[in-house]
Order: C-alpha cells, then structure tokens, then sequence
C-alpha cells in the first residue's frame, strides 16, 4: 500500500518535472525565433487583436466591479477609524500592484488561454501542425511564436486600461458612495502611489502573458485522442496557466514590492 | 534518392517496425501495401521524420534525415510533398490559402504569382475555380485533390501519399491515380505510396512491397506481384481481389 503510493507520488513528481522542462524548453526556442527575426509580423498583429482587443470588454468589466467592491470593503472600514485620507492611496496600490495585473491575467487565461489550446490542439487531432512541419514550416515559429509575443505584449496594454478603469470603480465609490472627498482621494493616491507600483504591476503581466500562451501552445500540440483530448487540453492548460499565476504572481511580489 | 536502412519503431513492447533496408529509386512509384495497422502510416512519417525511429538510418537525397534536428530538417521537407490519409487541410484558410501557403512561407513570390500558381495546381487536380471556397465546402474526394495541389505546390521531387484513394468513389480514385502517373511520368517525381486499395497499386506502382509483422515483403513489379509464389503477399492480393 505505502510502497504503491511512492510509486504514484515518484511517477506525477517526475511527470510534473518532465512537462514543466518541456515548456520552458519551448518558451526558450519560442524567445530565440523572436531574436532570430525569422517570422511573420502580420500574424502577430493578428493574435494581438485576438487577444487583446477581443478580452478588452471581459477584463475591463472585471476590474470595474472589482475596483468598486474593494473600495467598499475598505472604504467604510477606514472612515469608522478616521482615515479617510489614506483610502484612495490603497485603492490605488492594490490596484496598480495586484488586482489589476492578476485578475487581468486571470480572464485571459481562461478566455485566451482556452481558445489557444482549443485550436491548436483541434489542428494537432486533424493532423494539421503535421502538415505544416510535412511542409517545411515550424510551428514554433508559425504558430506559438505570434501568440507568445501578442500575449506578452496585450497584457501590459490591457492592465494599463484595467489599472484605469479599476481606480475609477474605486474612486466613484469612495466618493459618491462612502462620502469621502475627491480631494482627499486624489491627494491620497498623490502621496501613495508610485510609478513603480504601476511599472511593477505591468513587468508581472508581461510573465503572465508568456505564461498562459506557453501553457496554451505546449498542452495543444500535445492534445490527442479526438475531441474529448482537445477538451482535455482546453482543461488542463486553464488550470495549469492560473495555478501557475498565483505561484508567479506571489513570488514576483515579494521581489518587486517589498 | 530514398534509402532506408535497419530501421527501427517500437512503441512500447510492439515492434511496429523490425529492422527494415528499403532503397526508393528516382521518377518511381513504390507502393507500400499491408493490413491496417501494420506500420505503412509510421514509415511515411518516419521518411518525413515526423517522428524519430527507435533506431536506424534514412537517406534522403544523400542527407541523412534521422540525425538532423527540426530546424535542418525544414529545407529538406521543402523538397518532399505529403498528402495525408486526412487530407489535414487548413479549416480555417481558403483552398486557395491552403495550395498556396508553402508558397508564402518559402518563397519571395508577389501575391499576383502565388496566385498563378495556385491557379496552375488547382488546374493540375481538375478543381479550377474552387480557390474560395473553405475545406468545409468540399466533399473528401475533393478534399484529397486538395491536399495534392497543396503538396505539389513547391514543385517536390519527392511525393508521399497516405492512402490517396482510400473511401473514395471508383471515377474519383482513376483522377487521382491518373494524376499520380502523370506526375511520375512527366515531371519524374519519385513517389510513396502506401496503400491497400489494389486498383490503386496496378494502375500506378513500378514496384510493391509489402509490410508484414514489422518485415518488408519484396513483391517486385505489379505483374510479378499478381503471379507471386509468397503465400503472404498472395493471401493479400487475393483477399483484395475478392473485395
């Protein structure tokens, strides 16, 4: 019994190792086409728009009632102990370092993420990635390499309007809602945050985006057995790319805000 | 321009591939037949090193393919055309995406002499007109004529079909065989064919093999296949002719 519970621990632990090097293998060979310059600007133009501008409603309304619950939450509590003054400074920093970035990461992880691994791994089923290697073309370069770089690139955009909108939730709830003057809103948010609160926020998307595309890419061409592989793809690289944020996302916190 | 040697695929405990030598001579059709499942699909991706083999050596054209990594391996795949049992075209491109995308991907052509081309191969697999239409549009027949003016797209020396005629109607089989021969004949492409479809290997193969248990059957040519003395490769072609 305990002998054949090592054994299954033994065996996910080095299947979790093995698939963790072959997607940071990926990632590198992905990061050394984009220095090699031997690829399609089009196509990356393409994805940004899909991932990008097509998550632009999904996220933004995600931050927008995210940014005005959390001002809720704290806001009341603040005035109770007289410090009206400083919650606009924490709107502000919980925002530009955290909400922001992660749950921006977040939505597209589930709405990029899913889609990538859907579609490659339904041309990995059809035998199509098959025919673009049987006609001399790599798939890192053709397909992986555009939504790598379009994901790193749109979730920075993207985080930048959610970091917006997400502070304007907060601010009209503070105000209109809780009774806090805009003054001492501002001047809160003058005196707390820091552009490298905001640029700190934005380095943890550019990982993020890198992440959910690599995840997406690596369990789609590996996706086999018909649509219920695909299906499986889809799954496990939604899950794997969130888990996989959340353990990024703390660590670079510690790095970078401490 | 193929050779083949001691190799190798075993997946898991089942030796799919036992130690095969194969020599594929230039502007010849070989055809590959056997049961389904024995191992002919394994060896076109083997020869296009889709996947690695457990062990041995191919040769295509002096370069040898297995020792290659996948970046060397591209320019060589340039030169080789693959139509696949599935066809395996692009869902989300037109036909005309489809047949001309090894064009935009390899070569400096104008979108005006892509397009000539693509018009010159649809014309080659009789389906003129259909550049816009998408692959859901088609019916299979036509899907494989598709897949072939796909792969002739860069002109190939080398061609291999996967089951070319497989589920198709007898009129639709003779186009695409006819178009086999025409391409062996007049533009000396060499060609893999594999098969088990015997109309198919009489009308357009120079030489047979067979594939059995993991073992090439010699069978020579089409006339000395239809009088062979190996009870195998006669068991096959009877049972094929009865079908």
């Amino acid at each position: 019994m305990i002998n054949s519970l090592f054994n299954w621990l033994g065996q996910y632990v080095m299947s979790f190792i093995e698939e963790l090097g072959e997607m940071v293998s990926l990632a590198l060979q992905t990061l050394k086409s984009v220095f090699s310059r031997k690829f399609d600007i089009t196509l990356i133009f393409d994805q940004m728009k899909r991932i990008g501008y097509d998550s632009l409603q999904v996220a933004l309304v995600t931050i927008l009632f995210v940014g005005m619950v959390f001002a809720i939450q704290i806001a009341y509590e603040f005035v109770k102990f007289g410090a009206n003054k400083v919650v606009g400074g924490v709107v502000g920093i919980a925002i530009a370092r955290e909400l922001a970035p992660l749950l921006t990461g977040v939505v597209l992880a589930g709405r990029v993420g899913a889609s990538i691994a859907a579609e490659l791994g339904t041309m990995k089923v059809t035998q199509q990635i098959d025919a673009l290697r049987s006609m001399g073309t790599s798939p890192i370069r053709y397909l992986v390499l555009p939504r790598f770089v379009a994901a790193a690139l749109m979730l920075p955009a993207l985080t930048i309007l959610a970091d917006v909108v997400g502070f304007l939730g907060g601010y009209a709830v503070a105000v209109w809602l809780v009774g806090i003057s805009s003054s001492d809103f501002i001047n809160s948010v003058d005196s707390f945050l820091k552009m490298s609160d905001v640029v700190g926020g934005l380095l943890k998307t550019v990982v993020f985006g890198m992440i959910i595309a690599t995840v997406a890419c690596y369990k789609g061409m590996r996706a086999k057995g018909g649509a219920k592989g695909v299906g499986e793809a889809t799954t496990v690289s939604v899950v794997i790319s969130l888990i996989t944020i959340f353990v990024v996302n703390y660590f670079m916190s510690v790095m970078l805000f401490r | 321009m193929i050779k083949i040697r001691k190799l190798k695929q075993y997946f898991d405990q089942n030796k799919v591939l036992d130690g095969i030598d194969l020599d594929v001579e230039e502007a010849k059709t070989l055809a590959i037949i056997g049961p389904s499942g024995c191992g002919k699909s394994t060896l076109l991706r083997l020869i296009l090193e889709l996947d690695r083999p457990t062990a041995g050596s191919i040769f295509v054209d002096g370069a040898e393919v297995t020792k290659l990594s996948e970046d060397q391996l591209f320019p060589i795949r340039q030169k080789m055309g693959m139509i696949f049992q599935s066809s395996a075209l692009f869902d989300s491109m037109t036909v005309g995406e489809n047949v001309g995308f090894a064009l935009k991907q390899h070569t400096k052509l104008s979108d005006a002499e892509i397009k000539k081309k693509v018009d010159e191969k649809l014309e080659l697999v009789d389906l003129s007109g259909t550049d816009d239409l998408m692959p859901s549009e088609l019916s299979g027949g036509m899907q494989k004529r598709i897949g072939l003016a796909r792969a002739l797209a860069l002109d190939p020396k080398i061609i291999l079909y996967d089951e070319p005629t497989t589920g198709l109607d007898p009129i639709t089989s003779l186009s695409i065989e006819t178009l086999i021969n025409r391409l062996a004949g007049h533009l000396k492409v060499t060609s893999i064919l594999v098969t088990h479809q015997l109309s198919t290997i009489f009308r357009t193969a120079s030489r047979v093999v067979m594939l059995h248990e993991g073992k090439l059957i010699e069978g020579g040519t089409v006339a000395d296949v239809r009088n062979t003395s190996n009870k195998i490769l006669k068991e096959f072609i009877a049972a094929g002719l009865i079908e």
